[in-house]
């Protein structure tokens, strides 16, 4: 169990980076997972095609909200091409944490928000 | 019968829930190491020995389609098939096996009445009317119905203790309703609703009642026509038996007035380029080749159960689930869902704090722990009480104190890790 839930991942679950809204953010985008009810919606500020400034919210179990805190901390600096070479892999690592096929969609949630977000995907009207 | 007469010995009326354990081979293994403590029998039940044989045999002894044939095999197939169709019958007590009609699942059984008798009946103006506390599947094909036919769909309100809300009832049950359709005990609040009063309700305003006993029929005494129900749809995976087979009990006049639901083999009498007539009962309602061995499979449950005795069933739930109640109040920040155990079935879906309950059954799975986490099929419920999801315990014949221990231990496990 300790490590599923590594002390690193109840950390940014209880006390989320970057949690919140931009003003204006350049780019937004929200997604769920209707299996669980996982929720995460990114905020980014661009400097050209760079982040510079990252924030999300949302709600949900703990693996989709640190995957998003942390998520957030990795992208920032990063450019648009780089945050969409991103690969599940990546986020594997750094959640440092096995996880399962049950689990997963919960531990992809935020890149996969970040991803239809940098792509410039049109939001999904609910 | 005597293709029924299974190699082993039927379960005795009174025996240890230790005894009883012994005839589930899946109980003895192991989970990450730890011993498996299956708590998720609201999904789905686990299954004895005589029911896993039962299926085996009818593979290696008898197997032929069934109603076709005029071959030894395929007269033994058939009658174990119908063996089993008079099982059921008397399980429930059904006045007659015709008003059993064998499908894949309670969602197939409602989904035929809505479609079969729903779009035959019903019209703009008309109401069908279903409860806030209904699963998935005795909401979604009403839904469905309505829209094909006009008619209104409305929904009984529940209470802060999640029981139906009998006062708005009268305003809600009018000659404009022509289905009032309801679960006899709810998958996540455990309520147990009045059955009998609520059918004697819809029959006085005129309407049909269909009773989703998914729940209660694998845990209470079933008596169809003592609670004079219209139509009863339950499965046979929460009652011991295997998946791929349910069943739906009707009201023979209803289900002889009623067009057939899927069309194909079996079903008909007679099959013209012009057109057909159909089968007579349950027949009508079973096209194509029917899943034999589960049929079986689920009269070799019933005899399992018949053999414990539904009395000793429920009352053993009844002890389990006032002991859960009781130690999981222990826990300081859980909450749970429902009225208290004299009035709920064997389940428990709780909150613990603000842990997701996917944190908590993964947990909890961690020590070989096997609860549900999420809404359980049952959106409307969880809406109404603020929730996204829950984390359900839920017990039958197999389980024992000890279990609620070790799930009790966990919960705190839970809290530790999430320093609630
Ligand atoms: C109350 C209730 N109704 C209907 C169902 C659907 O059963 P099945 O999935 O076997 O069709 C369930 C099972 O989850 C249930 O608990």
């Amino acid at each position: 169990m300790d490590d599923l839930y590594r002390e690193n991942i109840i950390d940014h679950y209880r006390h989320p980076r970057n949690k919140g809204h931009l003003d204006h953010p350049d780019i937004r985008y929200h997604d769920v997972n209707p299996f669980c009810g996982d929720e995460i919606t990114i905020e980014l500020k661009l400097d050209g095609d760079r982040i510079v400034e990252a924030a999300f919210d949302g709600k949900g179990c703990a693996i989709s909200q640190a995957s998003a805190s942390m998520l957030t901390e990795e992208v920032i600096g990063k450019t648009l091409d780089e945050v969409k070479a991103m690969s599940k892999d990546d986020i594997l690592e750094m959640l440092g944490i096995p996880i399962g096929p049950v689990r997963m969609k919960c531990a992809l949630l935020a890149l996969k928000v970040l991803k239809a977000g940098v792509w410039g995907l049109e939001e999904w009207p609910e | 019968m005597s293709v029924m007469t299974a190699t082993l010995p039927p379960a005795a009326a009174v025996r240890s829930v230790a005894d009883i354990r012994r005839d589930f081979p899946i109980l003895a293994r192991e989970v990450h190491g730890r011993p498996l403590t299956y708590l998720d029998n609201t999904a789905s039940s686990q299954k004895p020995i005589q029911v896993i044989e039962a299926m085996n045999r009818y593979y290696r002894e008898m197997h032929a389609n069934v109603h076709r044939g005029v071959h030894f095999l395929s007269e033994t197939a058939t009658a174990a098939y119908e063996n089993a169709r008079l099982r059921v019958a008397r399980f429930i007590n059904a006045p007659h096996p015709k008003q059993i009609i064998f499908t894949r699942n309670t969602t197939e059984s409602l989904n035929l009445v809505a479609y079969s008798w729903g779009r035959a009946h019903l019209k703009p103006g008309d109401e069908v009317l279903i409860t806030e506390m209904e699963h998935h599947s005795n909401i979604v094909p009403w839904q469905l119905v309505c829209e094909m036919t006009g008619a209104t769909l409305r929904y009984v309100p529940i209470t802060a203790t999640g029981e139906l809300d009998f006062e708005a009832l009268p305003r809600l049950l009018t000659e404009r309703t022509k289905v009032f359709a309801f679960t006899a005990m709810s998958n996540v609040l455990g309520t147990i609703n009045p059955v009998a009063e609520l059918v004697a309700q819809a029959h006085a305003v005129g309407a049909i009642a269909v009773v989703d006993g998914a729940q209660s029929v694998p845990h209470l005494a079933t008596d169809v026509q003592a609670l004079d129900v219209d139509f009863l749809a339950f499965s046979s995976h929460k009652m011991l038996g295997p998946t791929g087979i349910g069943v739906l009990y009707g009201r023979r006049s209803l289900l002889e007035a009623m067009p057939p639901f899927l069309g194909g083999g079996d079903m008909i009498r007679e099959v013209k380029m012009s057109g057909s007539r159909w089968n007579e009962l349950p027949y009508k309602f079973e096209a194509g080749t029917p899943a034999i061995a589960e049929a079986i499979g689920l009269a070799a449950a019933i005899e399992y159960l018949e053999g414990l005795g539904m009395d000793w069933v429920g009352a053993h739930e009844r002890e389990l689930t006032t002991y859960a109640w009781n130690r999981l109040h222990e826990v300081e920040g859980l909450r749970i869902l429902g009225p208290e155990p004299a009035r709920r079935g064997g389940l428990l879906a709780f909150v613990l704090g603000d842990i997701h309950p996917h944190d908590v059954a993964a947990i909890l799975d961690q020590d070989g722990i096997a609860v549900r986490a999420g809404h359980h099929c049952a959106q409307p419920i969880h809406d109404h009480f603020g929730l996204v999801a829950t984390t359900r315990a839920s017990f039958y014949i197999y389980n024992t104190p000890e279990e609620i221990d070790r799930l009790v231990l966990g919960l705190y496990k839970a809290k530790a890790l999430f320093d609630l």
